[in-house]
């Protein structure tokens, strides 16, 4: 999952923000989100100038619309939510087009759209300026417990292979003229998961087996990763901070 | 042989003691290996499937110990108190490039065994650079494993153990599912480095190019210690131990082509 062809999200690239190192890019956009969800939200301006900032970070990092918009789709769940809100909610009614909703519910639906795209739209950023890679060291640069981010390293190394193994799995399967159109169709495929299973385990085992042979220990040796300029992180934090100056600047000027 | 055993200066390589072994469902693998490898030897270690090679070799680097016997890997007993030094000695490449390759890069795999050796920094690095020199793959080193082919896979995996500086070599089936431009590349990176060399294989030919020397494990014991031409012009020995020379390959010819 590493280079840019393998991959949905990622876009191998040199912009400022592809250049900055991983951990520093996760607490920026971490930082960013939440000041997005502290704001109140009827504040709508502030919410136009997290739109402006982050079209701003995307404009730098050279990713068009046509990029981002699609993979917006994550969000649908919060998108149905939202539109649900201000029929079940309750409180004050008010006419739209004919149709009676409740004047709470649409407040809030609105709000929590606008809080999820941004925060979506933020972390799109983020997952197509970072390598898969970039993204494990960075959360161990920001000190995440060692065994998550040795499983975290293997299912960013094993995802493929085990993906190849389950589609030569469902090649012979189909070779030998079998397609799922029933539901007792269904056993074959849970012995096929079953048999994926046994095989991932037995892979473990020799891995581990190959790791031990070169001097395993209990822990990856961590690569010594160069330090981060101050002027980075100012670079970086300078994101969030914007959107903190937003929200400061709307709350005194309310 | 006068030499101490254990002198780290002119003790062999390899030097197995009547090793036997048996698994801990009973079943019981090896029966009393004697093998020595002198230094910069090359060994081909045949044997059909389920002669116990592997077992074999797993004693080399202390995963698996000895029920009766000794390993000694340059002077060195194989056992709990120094298997560091031991598993830096011994470079084991596994025979499944995807086992043996786990880490992101390939650059981070080279890395692992030097690392977990205590090396930093510039000598890390310098490490890696040239293990993976050696197989000819400096070029790939900040790519993933997946995306390199099963031959450039293999190579790397030899550069993992390269990197650890090792006695001797072992290598599980070196020459399987590789193409054959592969299986020449990898002969050739194999004659070129000075290092001894321990390879499991069936793959006759392979042995006849790369090792002088071969010895055939069956049933758990080493049955035939020959050079490899003689032995691979011993046709009785290699039937009776259901090993076969490929369709067309003739052991002398072959010698005669590589003079």
């Amino acid at each position: 999952m590493g280079a840019g062809h393998a991959h949905p999200v990622y876009r191998e690239r040199r912009t400022p923000v592809h250049d900055v190192p991983a951990h520093v890019k996760l607490v920026a956009v971490v930082s960013f989100v939440l000041v997005v969800v502290a704001t109140p939200g009827t504040w709508y301006p502030a919410f136009a100038a997290y739109l402006v900032i982050l079209a701003a970070v995307a404009g730098a990092a050279r990713l068009r619309i046509g990029f981002i918009v699609p993979r917006l789709v994550v969000e649908l769940p919060f998108v149905i939510f939202a539109l649900l809100l201000p029929f079940v909610a309750t409180g004050p009614r008010i006419e739209i087009g004919g149709i009676s909703v409740s004047e709470t519910g649409l407040v809030a639906g609105i709000a929590l759209l606008m809080k999820a795209t941004l925060s979506v739209i933020a972390s799109i950023v983020f997952a197509s300026t970072t390598s898969p890679r970039e993204m494990v060291r960075g959360l161990e640069r920001l000190r995440l417990p060692q065994i998550l981010v040795q499983i975290l390293t293997f299912m960013l190394r094993y995802l493929d292979v085990v993906g190849g193994e389950l589609k030569r799995m469902r090649i012979a399967r189909e070779s030998r003229a079998f397609t799922a159109r029933h539901l007792g169709h269904l056993r074959v495929l849970g012995h096929a998961a079953g048999a994926l299973f046994i095989r991932s385990y037995e892979r473990g085992e020799r891995v581990h087996l190959a790791m031990l042979s070169r001097g395993y220990t209990g822990r990856l040796p961590v690569m010594e990763q160069p330090r981060v300029a101050a002027s980075v992180w100012v670079r970086a934090l300078a994101v969030p901070a914007a959107a903190l100056a937003v929200l400061l600047g709307s709350w005194v000027l309310s | 042989m006068t030499d101490s055993p254990t002198d780290p200066e002119t003790a062999p390589s390899l030097a197995m003691v009547g090793v036997a072994y048996a698994y801990p469902d009973g079943h019981q693998a090896l029966f009393g290996v004697d093998l020595r490898i002198e230094r910069g030897e090359r060994v081909a270690l045949l044997g059909p499937n389920g002669a116990g090679k592997t077992t074999l070799v797993l004693h080399l680097n202390g995963i698996l110990t000895a029920g009766a016997g000794t390993v000694r890997v340059g002077g060195l007993e194989v056992a709990k108190r120094h298997l560091t030094e031991i598993r830096r000695r011994v470079g084991i490449v596994f025979q499944d490039p995807d086992d043996q390759l786990f880490m992101p890069t390939v650059r981070e795999d080279v890395a692992f065994g030097p690392a977990n050796l205590g090396l930093r920094g510039p000598d890390l690095t310098a490490r890696v650079e040239a293990a993976l020199d050696a197989v000819g793959m400096a070029e790939f080193a900040d790519r993933p494993p997946h995306h390199l082919s099963f031959g450039q896979r293999r190579r790397v995996a030899v550069a993992t153990v390269l990197s650890m500086e090792p006695e001797i070599l072992v290598l599980d089936e070196p020459s399987s599912n590789l193409d054959p431009a592969s299986r020449r590349e990898l002969a050739e990176i194999l004659t070129g480095l000075p290092i001894t060399l321990l390879m499991v294989t069936h793959d006759l030919p392979y042995a006849a190019q790369l090792c002088t020397r071969s010895v055939i494990l069956d049933e758990g014991t080493i049955v035939a210690d020959r050079a490899t031409r003689d032995l691979l012009t011993d046709s009785d020995t290699l039937s009776r131990h259901r090993l076969e020379l490929p369709f067309g390959f003739d052991p002398l010819a072959a010698k005669a082509a590589m003079q």
